[in-house]
């Protein structure tokens, strides 16, 4: 399967700077993926940020702490929670989409038929929905870190009665811009392996029905294996590039 | 009209051999029908001929040119005039009737807007189904998906047809119905046509050539007339119940 994809993502990076660009396609995509995650991250996004507060804040506070509690949210939802929690609820809801979506057209023949009439169903299908996920992955991913930020502001404001300025205050000054960057340029790649991997899972579908549940289910485990497994190499490079 | 030349093609999938050394021709404005027991390699040699599937071995020749050795952008000029209507119609099930017709104009030919309606509702005139331009595909019966996955191969006019089982899971009625409408088609756009189908009543209504595939070899290549009154214990027993059926005067 590695080899697989490896040459599934050479051929991707091989259509994808050649014409025609499919800009309206990329763009529906977008939209369907955006909207179709957007519940699901939005409340995940919330409840991150107002727990982890929560379970943070004892802690915190038997060291003498709780003045850092802002920025301990601020930093741990930008820097890793954010991107890779988003990154994996959207695995779960893209990945399987895609795999589903283009196995029943493999096995319903759409594929040949749009190969057929002389269409790259590699280029219309897989490339465009490659591209629309490593572009609205990073969007989604701020969209949730501003919400657990503001998660974490509603637990300290229950418990500890803080100003919203304050917090604020403490969260901007609190995060650089090492801090930020990193945690958004993964999400590019974090998209692209969601993408990547439905597609893969999806274009390759055999033995009818039952293929294509397959294909949902494996692009929803291999995805987030692999998310998991490149945030470690992902990190590791941000802690020798920013230390 | 195209005329479409396969010379020695072989095609196996693993120990089976499906293909074994295949040589036909059909000429231009022929129509051909291959008959075959089911998993006799009568869609590979389709699908072979458009490329679809690459064949272990030979040649396919359409309008002189080898389809095998053709790079991706030529194959695709090819394909441009050939038209595929698939056993299950494949009707891009995202898409209306309306888009799944005007999807094969829009990306390969240069038509407006206006040239690109009128020919999507001439197409769905043809096959009497012009009220169903905006619908989905999943609101279509079996039988319109049919018509409608016809009026999408002969949107772009192909020179060549291929028919994959274009009357499989129909009733009788119907499947005389889309026999009758592909006769009409071809004689009006003067294609060659292959068509791959287990009903004797729908090759009879298209062609009048058949090709009979058995164990991976052509076993028959003739009339279809002959077929019925053969002394060929296989030919004779693959259409026994074709047979009766028309005799009995049933269909």
């Amino acid at each position: 399967m590695i080899a697989g994809l490896t040459t599934f993502s050479i051929q991707f990076f091989k259509k994808v700077f050649i014409p025609p660009y499919e800009f309206a396609e990329i763009k529906r995509h977008m939209d369907e993926l955006g909207v179709k995650t957007l519940p699901i991250v939005s409340v995940t996004g919330f409840i991150i940020g107002l727990v982890l507060a929560m379970q943070s804040q004892p802690t915190m506070a038997r060291f003498g702490a709780e003045a850092y509690l802002p920025s301990m949210v601020a930093l741990s939802v930008v820097r890793e929670l954010g991107p890779v929690i988003t990154a994996l609820i959207f695995a779960g809801r893209v990945s399987s989409g895609i795999g589903a979506e283009l196995g029943s057209m493999r096995v319903t023949e759409q594929i040949d038929a749009m190969e057929v009439s002389a269409i790259n169903p590699f280029k219309f299908l897989v490339v465009t929905r490659i591209v629309a996920c490593t572009l609205i992955l990073p969007m989604l991913t701020i969209y949730v870190m501003f919400l657990a930020i503001f998660g974490g502001f509603i637990a300290i404001f229950l418990s500890r009665h803080i100003s919203f300025q304050l917090y604020t205050n403490t969260v901007v000054n609190a995060l650089e811009f090492s801090d930020v960057i990193p945690g958004i340029l993964k999400t590019f790649f974090f998209g692209f392996i969601v993408g990547i991997v439905g597609s893969y899972k999806g274009y390759f579908t055999e033995n009818g029905t039952e293929g294509v549940g397959r294909a949902s289910t494996s692009s929803v485990v291999v995805s987030s294996l692999i998310i998991l497994i490149a945030d470690m190499v992902l990190v590791k490079l941000t802690v020798l590039i920013w230390g | 009209m195209a005329e479409v030349e396969v010379r020695n093609l072989s095609k196996s999938f693993g120990e089976s051999v499906v293909l074994d050394n295949i040589s036909l021709k059909i000429n231009e404005g022929e129509n051909v029908v291959v008959f075959g027991r089911s998993g006799t390699g009568k869609s590979v040699l389709l699908k072979c001929i458009v490329r679809l599937m690459e064949p272990d071995s030979g040649e396919i020749f359409i309008e002189g040119k080898n389809v095998l050795t053709l790079s991706e952008k030529k194959l695709n000029e090819v394909r441009k005039e050939i038209g595929f209507l698939f056993q299950s119609a494949a009707l891009y099930d995202s898409m209306t009737v309306r888009e799944n017709l005007s999807f094969p104009l829009i990306r390969n030919f240069n038509f407006t807007q206006k040239e690109v309606e009128a020919k999507v509702k001439s197409s769905l005139e043809k096959v009497s189904l012009e009220e169903a331009i905006d619908k989905m595909p999943a609101e279509l019966s079996g039988g319109m998906k049919k018509r409608i996955g016809l009026a999408r191969t002969i949107i772009t006019e192909p020179k060549l047809i291929l028919y994959d089982e274009p009357t499989t899971g129909l009733d009788p009625i119907t499947t005389k119905e889309i026999s009758q409408l592909i006769v009409e088609l071809q004689k009006d756009l003067k294609t060659t046509a292959i068509v791959v189908t287990h009903d004797l009543i729908c090759a009879k209504i298209i062609a009048s050539h058949a090709v009979v595939l058995k164990d991976g070899k052509i076993k028959y290549e003739g009339n279809i007339e002959n077929l019925v009154t053969t002394s060929d214990t296989f030919l004779k027993d693959f259409f026994s119940s074709e047979i009766l059926e028309v005799k009995s005067g049933r269909v």
